[in-house]
């Protein structure tokens, strides 16, 4: 028996702020969301207006939250499955207070107006500099790890892993490459369309890797471990990483058909777009089908149901993602709500509910505490899905109505809906996806409650590193 | 950066579309192989295991299936590099096509209003509902949905024009657009001089001012401003010179908003619209604003 414990601090300092930015980011979004049924809520004060807080809702949930919940649990998977101390501790606590940093520097400028103006990498070149600092350090910490595990064979969850935070390095170090004209504000390395398209290989591979791999990589651990069954197929797994994380670095020109994007390009972002529906859902099949001999225990247990919801969930964005990709949708569905709906039901569905089942499962241990209320899990897990639904059926209606709205034309070739008529037409479904949001947010706040009764003074938890199984 | 004319690229991408799509039928292929449900012996964290099932078969379909749709998709929509597809599609060419066939099936109608004068269309009701249409399509956005105005944008309901209100007029105004210039007077009269002025200009509508200061404006004035605006501030529309004595404001008409207007200028920008929407609809939308001031 080793005598040598995990490092667990760093694990427990981003497991409690994932779940205090997803209060603080989801609040955002509701008030945003509130914002676009409801315009007098943007206080004619130019710091709360929805264009200032679009981007520091959207920063918060994915980087801050979504960011955090990876740290965390990719810390924690890769000691326990590589049966080793986290490599350079030091480090690994510097990403830590690093990346607070950054996202408290994002929660400044953003609302003060300071963007780079690109999409999801809103942060200009001084805090992108930060980013990569960290991130660097992050691949380190993890790859170090792996590098010194005491275990031959890589667990699963660890090639999500490691492929998420070394393809978000190159994604970052590239699209925000920028020439700047002072401490707050630079200029794209990238022109005109070339721009638009480094920008949306970046965005949809932000999706593909920071929202999907890395999340995969935690469906890979905390599904077989809650259900307490074997995963379901070795060889799905291999043949559905590569295939995914080869694909989506394609996808990205679906952001631009009907531009002036080359159409051969736009052709490429569709083609490879609905070959990932395949890879997409190997990840789904493996994560469920490892539930395969204990469905029962979904009945009884709300943590796993967040588990296989979210995977639900994904595998269903994941079947609507490729489907709007291809051109005559897409003709329809961009830029109207559909596609916030889609984006949501991913982030949501998928990313928030995936993350939350997994800090049930994780922040207990830590803290050596069982949870203080399985019922207000069962609560939380309700609300979580009566707000995604809500939120992600309102878009729908909003979204396919605003596409036909505006490609309807008279007979005298005049267009029978004025844009301001299709925004009148929204407001009905802006009221319920702010009702959505604000149901699971609601979610998110019995949570931290539940979390708090957890862990008050409690003493955070030692664990022995087990010897490797003598398979190894 | 360079924009990639070499044909060497088209080439490059050719390869690696192509090797990607092959690339994934063999991955699938290699791995297609009899699995089983008894564990791998591997394990991870004391109790983490792998069983390993054989690639569900729909699955594997479904994946085939998306390798050949790429393959034929590849072959008759332009995707690899310079080649064309065989259907030769465009994006350009598909919305070229779509507005030839729009513009083919309006012709006749636009020809018959084209034919009528606008003083007659505006009492059609077909065609004011198109013009209607129109004007919250490419109008609305500066001038309101209720054709209002707002500041800075001409209320087209009110009688009052800039630019004269008869068909003609307001047709020539949207064919070919109008560029307002209030020159700024500041470095002329100062803003003692504005102060004058404003003064002088509330006493022609008949509202509240200082009469000392009104009458060293009229001095100011009638040097100045008359040529433009006229003797009694009547306004002049082939200049676009406001009228100044009906208490209808462009830009407010406050006395500090009326000093600002002359002591910083203004410039009004309303675009020609003749190449934008072609002459037809012009005069359609033009009977439409038309019948607003007829009411």
């Amino acid at each position: 028996m080793a005598t040598d414990t995990y490092e667990l601090k760093v694990v427990r300092q981003f497991a409690i702020m994932t779940v205090v930015w997803g209060i603080v980011g989801m609040l955002v979004g509701v008030l945003i969301a509130a914002q676009l049924a409801w315009p007098v809520l943007n206080f004619d004060i130019p710091w709360l207006t929805f264009g200032r807080l679009r981007p520091l809702h959207t920063n918060a949930v994915i980087f801050a939250f979504g960011g955090s919940a990876l740290f965390a649990t990719s810390y924690y998977v890769v000691q326990r499955t590589c049966h080793t101390r986290l490599f350079a501790p030091g480090l690994a606590a510097f990403t830590f207070w690093g990346w607070q940093l950054i996202i408290v520097l994002a929660a400044v400028t953003l609302p003060l107006g300071v963007t780079s103006g690109k999409e999801y990498a809103e942060l200009e070149w001084p805090i992108d500099i930060l980013i990569t600092v960290v991130w660097v350090s992050y691949a380190i910490v993890f790859f170090g790890t792996l590098a010194t595990r005491k275990v031959k064979h890589i667990y699963v969850a660890n090639w999500f892993f490691g492929g998420f935070i070394l393809t978000v390095a190159v994604l970052h170090l590239v699209n925000s490459a920028a020439m700047p004209i002072n401490l707050i504000k630079s200029y794209s390395a990238y022109a005109g369309v070339q721009d638009a398209m480094i920008q949306w290989w970046y965005g949809h591979n932000a999706v593909g890797f920071f929202l999907t791999a890395g999340f995969l990589g935690i469906m890979y651990y905390f599904v077989p471990k809650q259900a307490g069954r074997p995963v379901y197929s070795y060889r799905l797994s291999v043949v559905h990483f590569w295939a995914l994380v080869f694909t989506y670095i394609w996808a990205g020109p679906h952001h631009l058909h009907y531009t002036a994007l080359p159409d051969w390009t736009q052709s490429l972002g569709m083609v490879f777009s609905l070959v990932l529906l395949a890879p997409s859902w190997g990840g789904m099949i493996n994560g469920i089908m490892t539930l395969s001999g204990a469905w029962e225990k979904l009945r009884t247990d709300p943590v796993l149901r967040f588990l296989i919801v979210s995977v639900s969930f994904y595998g269903m964005s994941t079947f609507e993602g490729p489907m709007m990709a291809i051109k005559t949708v897409n003709a329809l569905s961009h830029y109207t709500d559909w596609t916030v709906g889609h984006v949501h039901s991913g982030a949501l569905g998928w990313v928030a509910m995936i993350s939350i089942g997994a800090m049930y499962f994780l922040i207990p241990k830590l803290f050596n505490r069982e949870l203080h209320s399985l019922k207000l899990v069962e609560v939380h897990f309700w609300l979580s899905t009566i707000g995604v639904v809500l939120y992600i059926t309102s878009m729908w209606i909003a979204g396919i109505m605003q596409g036909l709205m505006w490609r309807a034309v008279n007979d005298d070739g005049t267009l029978t809906y004025s844009f301001v008529e299709s925004v009148a037409a929204m407001h009905p479904y802006y009221v319920i996806r702010a009702l959505g949001g604000a149901i699971f947010l609601t979610g998110m706040l019995i949570m931290a409650w539940n979390i708090w009764k957890t862990v008050a003074g409690s003493k955070p938890a030692e664990m022995a590193i087990p010897a490797p199984a003598a398979a190894h | 950066m360079s924009d990639f004319v070499s044909s060497f690229w088209s080439y490059l991408i050719i390869a690696i579309s192509v090797g990607g799509i092959v690339g994934l039928f063999f991955l699938l292929r290699s791995n297609n192989i009899a699995g089983s449900a008894e564990p791998t012996g591997h394990v991870w964290d004391e109790d983490l295991v792998e069983l390993n099932n054989p690639l569900p078969r729909w699955w594997l379909m479904m994946f085939d299936a998306t390798l050949v749709f790429a393959v034929v998709y590849f072959a008759v929509y332009p995707a690899l590099g310079d080649f064309k597809g065989y259907f030769g599609w465009t994006q350009v060419g598909q919305y070229e096509d779509e507005v030839k066939e729009m513009e083919a099936s309006t012709a006749p109608l636009y020809a018959k209003y084209m034919a009528t004068d606008i003083a007659v269309l505006a009492k059609d009701d077909d065609a004011i509902k198109t013009g209607g249409r129109i004007f919250q399509s490419y109008c609305a956005v500066c001038h309101g949905s209720d054709a209002g105005g707002a500041k800075g944008f001409p209320n087209l309901r009110d009688g009052d024009w800039l630019y004269g209100g008869t068909p003609a007029d307001i047709e020539t105004t949207i064919l070919h657009g109008r560029q307002g210039a209030m020159p700024p007077w500041r470095a002329a009269v100062g803003e003692e001089g504005a102060e004058n002025l404003a003064a002088y200009i509330l006493s022609m509508g008949g509202r509240k001012h200082s009469d000392g200061s009104a009458a060293a404006g009229k001095a100011t004035f009638d040097a100045m401003c008359a040529g433009c605006h006229g003797m009694n501030g009547e306004g002049n529309t082939f200049l676009g010179a406001p009228n100044l004595s009906d208490n209808i404001w462009l830009y407010g008409g406050s006395k500090r908003a009326i000093m600002a207007s002359i002591l910083d200028g203004r410039n009004g920008n309303m675009p020609a619209h003749a190449d934008f929407l072609g002459k037809e609809k012009v005069h359609v939308v033009s009977a439409y604003v038309y019948s607003l001031s007829q009411k």
